[in-house]
């Protein structure tokens, strides 16, 4: 045993396991190589997604011409770009107040509230709000979906920018106070522009959430406001195509490219 | 010439509770102080006497539970912080550090609304005073601590406040820093003619820098003076204590008057002024710096022997054991250099230098 | 800081008003509203009669037979039981897959850790559906690992495995789905290990066998059950992997409740079962939290 430990040119401690490395490769396989997968059969030529026939952009250039999927697409913007910033506007206040509003009797109660979303099975919120707008009669299309999004997209808001506000000194925004600054001009100058970090990134991290999400909106939705995840699925029920293939390896991208971006500008900062 | 003296800031009755019902702190006391105009004032005392909290009172950053605090004449109460001419320095700096040095000092300015040229006139000039005008673009976090310590001071004078409060600014520096520091700071106050309200727990510092001294203990005020008066005449056990070194003896009142006698547990009979308020028999505490006491070798029997001899290079401290009591004395090298531990020793106590002490 | 003359509670209870706004009528209010249709009468046409009616609830344990009388059936709490066990089949696959890779990541330079950390939690933001289907590709007749071991000639052109549509393939799905939460709580819990206990530790304890049982798994401890917890309570009531990967003919709880929306329009019935998914989440974060207490006040 001894020697093949000598092998790699330190010796393996008590703390260090042999064949963890391997493990964690493997690990990291398994979770990359089906994206591989998905994204090098969209360039498969042959019209059965399964039999690779050759290198094509058929399929990207077939999405082109896809005006429903365009549509579908466009809607996923549309409702991301309103619940994102709804739900940071009031996972920004309502952190302000957690953090910064003393001891207060509702403080753990509106805590838990924020988090509830995320505690609910995804499948229940999607059928309890179903069932609600048709009891209460709220039939706005895509406005339901952007409804329903800002709910859930607020834990995702809310944890980056909670963290943010607990990391900054509260003696700053006193010394502003003493400095003759009001509250407004407190928040502006001096709260704001350091909680700024934070609510980018929380406003990243909805905008995503609200992009990905399938099951609520596969619900809430009504004919006319389809989501890109939800065009997809109709897809798929419908048959595999590499066409389902294409447009998935352009979201995955747009994900990646968006959350890796986001990464290492953070990093620098 | 006789120079009157304004009143700065009056504390009147000012009772400060936190929290209520059973879990309720009461953080002042009914305290009552004045501070003069253009004087260095210290609030000395331990870690949550009250002080921070008195000093948070006067900047505004809490409300008073009882009482009034008035600057010149005026009542503070319903006025928030951004709109007393009060400015703060505080213990951690908390310098802003998304802005500049200049802008930082530059900040209180801004908010008052001051024309671009005064701003930056001004601004200059109180880097200058404290001798950062070089660092004028750099952030908060490129300054070692000292460098902040002063940023911090530029930035609460430049809006020209008619009182600066100073939270423990000197506690985060190490002692040569502090050393200097503390001669800059009392300089400052002259020059700016500012009225200066530090917080300290350090005596020392207490003693050297200010004007007048209020000692502060579990909320409540526990004396006021000039360093001398809190130095020589302590007007209680804790002053006593907390301020340098003290000897409290217990004896018995034999004799009242000016030249009256009290009989010491360490069988020792003092002549020592006692007023006409006590009667014979009762029982007395006798303060004495250890600086004060004489000590002399014993030619014969005696009551008080050295129990630990300690050099301090150009003193050295005595603990002596005198009928079981403990008294200490800390006397110049050359008075006591052939003493050493268990001698047997006389000790006086020079009636100038010693005084009955409340408790 | 409590300013003289700044209401502080009024300032927080208007800045609370919004969350409390949005999250009372639009997350609280649906799951009240749920509850209410479950005791609702079903209208066959979608919706419901304002009637008072238990059949939502009794539907998941009887059928109602030809003769109108009520016959026990197992097959929905046959879905409940299958929901329940690959739920637990995935926490512990992903429990065991996930353990190594969390150790291993923390054992590296911080530089390492971040990208490695980063490249774990990635997948957590791209589409779970799309993610899914790629096992499709890979599972389904004529997939990848059919043609691969077509190929290779272990099965013959016209062979399938079928791999697709089965329980395995749901559970390969949910693992995959779910993996990274679990990584990330252990991850978190093995930072907070001090370096030198564990090297202390190994003068004690001389085989690795000993060092993880006794020392490296109690401390780790908050960090496995809380990813337990994140990976066991989405596997319940996951949709994704069971219609994609399970088809029509594996049901589990989360496209049991989808089907009574999207088709067989039985809503106190889809009502019903989504109210027993959330007893039974309500109930395993409850015990959790009584665990995290009690693990706080011991430590």
């Amino acid at each position: 045993m001894l020697n093949l430990m000598f092998k790699r040119k330190k010796f393996l401690r008590v703390w260090e396991f042999p064949g963890f490395l391997t493990w964690t490769f493997f690990f990291f396989g398994f979770l990359y190589i089906p994206i591989v997968i998905l994204v090098i059969y969209s360039f498969n030529s042959s019209k059965f997604a399964m039999i690779w026939t050759g290198f094509s952009f058929r399929w990207y250039e077939k999405l082109l011409t896809n005006d429903d999927m365009q549509q579908a697409a466009l809607n996923s913007l549309y409702v991301a770009f309103v619940a994102a910033p709804c739900a940071t506007a009031i996972a920004t206040l309502t952190a302000l107040v957690v953090v910064r509003g003393g001891s207060f009797k509702s403080k753990e109660f509106s805590n838990g509230l924020v988090t509830l979303p995320l505690m609910v099975p995804e499948i229940v919120t999607a059928v309890a709000t179903l069932i609600f707008f048709a009891f209460i009669g709220i039939n706005l299309g895509l406005i339901n979906v952007m409804i329903a999004h800002t709910v859930f997209c607020i834990p995702f808001a809310y944890m980056p920018i909670k963290a943010s506000l607990e990391a900054m000194d509260p003696t700053l925004e006193v010394a502003a106070r003493d400095l003759y600054s009001d509250r407004n001009s407190t928040f502006r100058y001096i709260t704001l522009p350091l909680l700024m970090p934070g609510i980018l990134s929380g406003f990243m991290l909805a905008f995503v959430i609200s992009i990905d999400d399938f099951i609520i909106t596969l619900m809430v939705a009504g004919g006319g406001s389809t989501t890109l995840p939800v065009y997809i699925y109709s897809m798929i029920k419908m048959g595999v195509t590499p066409e389902v293939n294409a447009i998935s390896t352009l979201m995955l991208a747009f994900s990646i490219i968006l959350v890796t971006g986001y990464w290492v500008f953070s990093k620098k900062s | 010439m006789k120079i009157s003296k304004t009143n700065a800031i009056e504390v009147q009755n000012v009772t400060k509770v936190y929290g209520s019902g059973e879990s309720s702190v009461k953080a002042l006391d009914n305290a009552n102080l004045i501070i003069y105009d253009n004087e260095f004032f210290t609030l000395l005392g331990p870690s949550g006497c009250g002080k921070t909290t008195l000093l948070r009172l006067i900047a505004g950053f809490e409300d008073i539970t009882n009482g009034r605090i008035n600057l010149f004449n005026e009542e503070l109460i319903s006025l928030p912080p951004n709109k007393r001419p009060v400015n703060t320095v505080f213990q951690q700096y908390a310098l802003f550090p998304h802005l500049n040095v200049f802008e930082n000092v530059a900040f209180g300015l801004r908010r008052l609304d001051k024309d671009n040229d005064f701003v930056i006139k001004r601004s200059n000039e109180v880097l200058e005073l404290v001798q950062m005008q070089d660092y004028a673009f750099r952030r908060p976090n490129q300054l070692s601590g000292g460098q902040q310590q002063r940023i911090a001071l530029a930035r609460a004078l430049a809006p020209e406040p008619k009182v600066l409060l100073l939270d423990e600014p000197l506690s985060a520096l190490d002692l040569k820093l502090r050393q200097a520091m503390r001669v800059e700071l009392k300089t400052l106050q002259k020059e700016t003619g500012i009225t200066f309200v530090f917080v300290t727990h350090d005596q020392e510092e207490a003693l050297t820098m200010s004007d007048r001294i209020a000692v502060i203990n579990q909320g409540s005020i526990q004396q006021i003076g000039n360093p001398e008066e809190i130095y020589e005449k302590p007007s209680n056990q804790f002053v006593a204590n907390f301020i340098g070194e003290a000897n409290l003896i217990l004896g018995k009142c034999e004799k009242t008057g000016i030249n009256g006698i009290c009989k010491l547990q360490t069988g020792h009979k003092i002549s020592i002024n006692i007023p006409d308020k006590f009667n014979k028999g009762d029982n007395l505490t006798i303060f004495i710096r250890p600086e004060r006491i004489k000590i002399n070798k014993s030619k014969g029997s005696s009551l008080s022997q050295i129990q630990e001899f300690t050099y301090l290079g150009n003193a050295a401290h005595i603990e002596l054991l005198s009928n079981g009591v403990s008294v200490n004395a800390t006397l110049p090298i050359d008075k006591v250099k052939n003493f050493k531990k268990g001698d047997k020793i006389e000790i006086e106590f020079p009636k100038s230098f010693a005084q009955i002490i409340n408790t | 800081m409590n300013i003289q003359g700044e209401n502080k509670s009024r300032n927080n209870l208007i800045g609370l008003l919004p969350l409390w706004i949005v999250m009372g009528v639009f997350m609280i209010g649906p799951l009240i509203v749920m509850a209410f249709v479950s005791i609702m009468e079903s209208n066959s046409y979608g919706g419901i009669h304002l009637k008072f009616d238990l059949s939502g609830y009794r539907q998941i344990l009887f059928d109602t037979n030809l003769f109108d009388e009520m016959e026990f059936n197992p097959a929905y709490l046959i879905i409940i039981g299958r929901s329940f066990l690959l739920a637990v089949a995935a926490t512990i696959i992903s429990l065991i897959i996930g353990f190594p890779v969390a150790y291993y990541i923390s054992r590296q330079k911080d530089s390492v850790k971040n990208i490695l950390i980063f490249l774990v939690t990635i997948p957590f933001w791209t589409n779970l559906l799309i993610r899914t289907f790629a096992w499709i590709i890979i599972l389904g007749k004529d997939g990848v690992i059919e043609n691969s071991f077509g190929f290779i000639g272990i099965i013959d052109d016209d062979d399938s495995l079928n791999l697709m549509y089965t329980n395995t393939a749901i559970l390969i799905g949910l693992v995959y789905s779910y993996i990274p939460l679990m990584v990330l709580p252990i991850y978190s819990s093995m930072e907070k290990l001090d370096v030198r206990l564990i090297e202390a530790a190994s003068d004690l304890y001389s085989t690795r066998i000993n060092l993880i049982f006794k020392i490296i798994l109690p401390l780790t401890l908050p960090g496995i059950i809380g990813g337990s917890i994140l990976v066991f309570v989405p596997c319940l009531g996951a949709f994704i992997a069971p219609d994609l990967l399970g088809g029509g003919k594996k049901l589990l709880l989360g496209s049991l409740i989808q089907f009574q929306f999207a088709y067989a329009r039985n809503w106190p019935f889809g009502a019903a079962i989504a109210m027993v998914l959330l007893a039974l989440i309500v109930t395993i974060l409850y015990l959790n939290a009584r665990v995290n207490r009690r693990h706080e006040q011991n430590a």
